[in-house]
């Protein structure tokens, strides 16, 4: 038994969420792993790796006071943890373009044909309300090549979105 | 000749300034070999310096020649580097040998000047730009006991920032 937790939880942003939830993990004897907290629209994001030997309902029980003050939803799932097996991204894929329905689908159902396994995948909203445009954000592991993926990808350069592909060249020194 | 053991991060020596060489011996050159076959055993590295095998003096070696499109002045073994001029400014992936299971971002000079001495103490003088001026300073750092880690930059900044620092 691993003893490790993903534990998901979202709410509407305010100051102070990541700093509330972690201490009372902290305090609980828990410890965390690899995390992604980030807001999207109004709301705030936590994923994040957190092993605990009390197990998940006494995880629960710590955070509970925290996420009814805040008004938070939290998700709790049993996982392997897997530290230490990062797999080093060797490409990046960077999209934009007018925003319009179906640019994330396009963009990874090539890609992901092409032999694309995604590691960090972000994507964006920007421009005004009346202009929106779309900027999407991608590394991972080409196991197919980068060309490959480039290829794929081309097409959608005829659609009015903007495709970069590069290889990511990670000195090991 | 031997592999030797690679100090990892956060062992304390890794922060240690090395010191110049001053006598090029026979010690030097087995210590040399050394370090080239513990490079070479290692994970794919372009580079080591020699505070990583816990030597404490200002050698490095690096060798981009292997890889693709990427300009290189080959195989080289660089006795008390001195970097004498810097221009321009990019960000590129990096990840260390004496950091295990970590890359990141780092801003780096895209051209050098750069000022060393080969394994006899002969002088020589590179231009350097792209891939091997950043192994140069990854591994140069090490001499000053500084790690990539210390220059990270957000990994969400380099496809704007890509090559727009000046």
């Amino acid at each position: 038994m691993s003893n490790w937790y993903m534990l998901t939880l979202v709410g509407k942003d305010q100051p102070g969420i990541v700093a509330r939830v972690t201490t009372a993990l902290f305090e609980a004897g828990s410890n965390l792993g690899e995390t992604s907290m980030i807001r999207l629209g109004d709301s705030f994001t936590i994923m994040m790796m957190a092993r605990s030997e009390a197990g998940d309902e006494a995880l629960r029980e710590v955070l509970q006071p925290v996420v009814d003050a805040l008004g938070l939803v939290l998700h709790i799932d049993a996982i392997d943890g897997r530290l230490h097996h990062r797999p080093i991204p060797d490409v990046c894929i960077l999209v934009h373009g007018a925003d319009r329905a179906g640019i994330v689908s396009q963009v990874t159902t090539r890609a992901a044909q092409a032999g694309l396994n995604i590691l960090d995948l972000e994507s964006d909203v920007g421009g005004t309300e009346s202009e929106p445009i779309y900027i999407l954000q991608i590394e991972g592991v080409a196991t197919q090549g980068v060309e490959a993926i480039e290829e794929a990808l081309a097409p959608l350069q005829a659609e009015g979105v903007k495709v970069d592909v590069r290889a990511i060249e990670t000195l090991i020194g | 000749m031997a592999v030797l053991d690679i100090l990892t991060y956060p062992d304390d020596r890794l922060r240690q300034v090395s010191e110049p060489v001053e006598r090029f011996d026979a010690a030097l050159q087995a210590r040399i070999d050394d370090l080239e076959e513990t490079r070479l055993a290692g994970p794919g590295a372009v580079g080591i310096a020699a505070p990583q095998v816990g030597w404490f003096q200002r050698v490095l070696i690096i060798d981009v020649s292997g890889r693709r499109k990427t300009k290189s002045h080959g195989h080289l073994i660089l006795v008390n580097p001195e970097i004498t001029e810097w221009d321009g400014f990019a960000i590129g992936r990096e990840g260390c040998l004496s950091v295990p299971d970590y890359t990141g971002n780092v801003v780096r000079a895209e051209r050098i000047k750069l000022d060393a001495l080969d394994r006899d103490g002969n002088a020589l003088h590179f231009d350097m730009e792209g891939f091997e001026a950043r192994a140069v300073q990854h591994e140069m750092d090490h001499l000053d006991g500084l790690l990539f880690l210390d220059r990270l930059v957000s990994r969400r900044q380099d496809l704007f920032r890509r090559k727009v620092y000046k």
